[in-house]
């Protein structure tokens, strides 16, 4: 199903927490809501959800599947909602957190309990929790629990599924276990899905759009590839994975104009050179500060010449050790992809 | 190598020192001596001290009126902690401490007004007299009294866990469809069991010792209005020192079992939320 909002604005008290949002979310999507803490983006997946409403406004329409649900509440909107901390109702077993929502309809929609029995444990065989049907929540491991609340979240039939941090309460191991899982099941399904995270590696992995938010507007929307290639500002360079911000714009280069811009070049974008071995526009003197060789990549710390500006290198380990690097060794670095924005979205780009 | 365990906090055994020291100046010694004393008594006199028809009547009203007014407690006081907790209204600090009254007022104090309110010339009294409900010097007034005493334990023991409760909880409830009154029934109340069992439990206690506020409403009649701490009173001014212990033997049993009781079914709505397999 489909859903669009139109111009939601949501205040608290004096604190604005979204400043206008539209968005549509095409039919069977993943769809993740990225921005850092305070930029709204709960505050919009709960007003989807009818948990929350807008401020009042003849502007602003909440759509599902074209039927107007801007002031219907949660419990009459179809769809399923999964909580940070998963909210399961700790005196009911999970199967009975599972039936709860399928118990609580009116009679005369209300399966029968072999009906709901029967539809329990196909949920529980969905999200793989085989034999804990008589658990309570407390005897669950973090993720086990998570599980059962998309259990009790899908038991409804929901049109859409609604995740706040579903990951966000759980160590990383299951977290990646669970990312992986949770793809394959939307895959499956094919519902359309719409979950919160502050974690950008978390949103380029798993969604099919990204809507990036801060201070309670949406600045970026785009698939994970268009949002991490073309960053539509500075915000959003630096918010999605690690960046060189060289305030000294183009002045760091020589041989180009002066410019008045910030430079940004991501790390992975920065090639180490001892000898200048073509004479490009875009190749800078520079000091080694550090060398970080543990890990994936091998990660350089330096400085640029004559300016004294830190930024960070990461190369290959082979090319690393081929180097042979020193701190305090005088190198030429070479920037194969710089953005360069002034003031807060007017870019150039420039690939070499 | 000494195998004493060490702790990380310090002063385990002052403070067990000091903990166990007073509970046995200032509960056990005083309790004991109940038994101790009622026991020079003989098992024969034991018995027809407090098997009299006299002290029979007053443990039914005592018991059996302390069981109605802390049931009406817990309603009205889940209701109160509930409103109190949950909602900001004009005068919610206000209406926040005065709760507290009984707790604060001396209960002589509390017996005179409560007298004066109810009897058939009182404010209230006036008007439930025709009605042919007799509110003082009788066993209404004992019951109000009670009710009265007893008020502020329901409401502070659930005030702090109905805070404490999760919303995403209930919200969770709503977003599957359920209605207010489901997520409330189905939900939240479960998880307020044991602290309204708690709360009972301590205005049951209260009530059932209650003396001051009682005497003035009750009207004292033997066989009638008469509580069991009056019946204990009246022998102790007669100088019959073992049957006022007995009968306060007889108390302190019943209200053990009773609190006893109270605590088993905490416990098992407790377990009720997270029981094992």
């Amino acid at each position: 199903m489909s859903i669009q909002a139109y111009n939601v604005y949501k205040t608290f008290g004096s604190y604005k927490a979204l400043k206008g949002v539209n968005l549509d979310i095409p039919e069977g999507k993943l769809v993740s809501l990225l921005g850092p803490s305070g930029s709204g983006k709960t505050t919009l997946l709960r007003i989807l959800a009818g948990l929350e409403f807008p401020d009042e406004n003849k502007n602003t329409q909440i759509i599902f599947h074209g039927e107007d649900v801007t002031y219907i509440p949660a419990g009459k909107r179809r769809i399923g909602f999964v909580f940070q901390h998963y909210a399961l109702f700790r005196n009911m077993t999970v199967a009975e957190n599972i039936a709860f929502g399928l118990s609580c309809k009116p009679k005369r929609e209300r399966p029968s309990s072999e009906e709901i029995r029967y539809k329990v444990n196909q949920l529980i065989e969905l999200v793989q929790l085989e034999g804990l049907n008589n658990r309570y929540p407390s005897e669950l491991s973090g993720g086990q629990q998570q599980r059962v609340a998309l259990a009790r979240a899908l038991a409804v039939n929901p049109r859409v599924l609604l995740l706040d941090e579903p990951f966000g309460a759980l160590d990383a191991k299951v977290r990646k276990e669970l990312r992986r899982w949770l793809r394959k099941f939307q895959e499956d399904i094919k519902i359309t899905t719409v979950f919160v995270t502050h974690d950008q590696e978390e949103a380029l992995e798993l969604a099919d759009v990204v809507i990036i938010l801060n201070k309670g507007e949406i600045v970026q929307i785009g698939s994970p590839q268009e949002v991490y290639d073309s960053p539509a500002s500075p915000f959003v360079i630096e918010f999605l994975g690690n960046v060189n911000k060289l305030k000294g714009g183009l002045n760091n280069i020589p041989n180009v104009i002066r410019n008045t811009g910030i430079l940004y070049v991501r790390p992975h974008d920065v090639d180490i050179q001892l000898q200048v071995e073509s004479e490009t526009d875009y190749v800078l003197p520079a000091i080694v500060r550090h060398i970080f060789s543990a890990g994936n990549y091998g990660r350089v710390a330096l400085e640029s010449l004559p300016q004294r500006e830190p930024f960070e290198a990461e190369i290959s380990r082979n090319r690393l050790r081929d180097l042979d690097l020193k701190p305090g060794l005088k190198v030429f670095v070479v920037f194969r992809h710089v953005r360069l924005f002034e003031n807060d979205s007017v870019y150039r780009e420039i690939k070499i | 190598m000494s195998n004493k365990r060490q702790r990380i906090l310090p002063g385990f055994h002052l403070t067990l020192g000091i903990c166990l020291t007073y509970l046995t100046l200032l509960v056990f010694i005083p309790l004991s001596t109940i038994f101790i004393r009622s026991s020079g008594l003989g098992w024969e006199s034991f018995w027809r001290a407090i098997t009299s028809p006299q002290v029979i009547a007053s443990y039914k009203v005592t018991f059996g009126i302390s069981f109605l007014a802390s049931l009406t407690n817990a309603f009205f006081g889940f209701i109160a902690a509930w409103v109190l907790s949950r909602y900001r209204f004009p005068g919610h600090g206000f209406f926040d401490s005065i709760v507290d009254l009984p707790f604060a007022l001396p209960t002589a104090v509390a017996g005179i007004s409560l007298t004066a309110l109810y009897s058939q010339n009182g404010w209230i009294g006036q008007f439930l007299y025709p009605l042919g409900i007799k509110s003082a010097y009788s066993l209404i007034g004992i019951y109000i009294a009670l009710t009265f005493v007893g008020f502020p334990f329901v409401v502070r023991t659930l005030q702090p866990v109905i805070e404490g409760l999760d919303r995403e909880i209930e919200e969770a409830g709503a977003s599957l469809g359920a209605s207010r009154w489901k997520v409330f029934w189905k939900i939240v109340f479960p998880s307020l069991l044991p602290a309204l069992f708690t709360g009972y439990a301590l205005a049951f206690a209260r009530a059932i010792g209650e003396y001051g506020s009682v005497i003035f409403i009750s009207g004292n009649m033997p066989m009638r209005t008469e509580i069991t701490p009056l019946v204990i009173v009246k022998f102790l001014e007669n100088y019959q020192y073992q049957q006022a212990t007995a009968v306060a033997c007889v108390m302190l049993v019943i209200s053990f079992l009773i609190l006893l009781i109270i605590n088993a079914l905490q416990h098992w709505s407790v377990l009720i939320g997270q029981a094992k397999n």
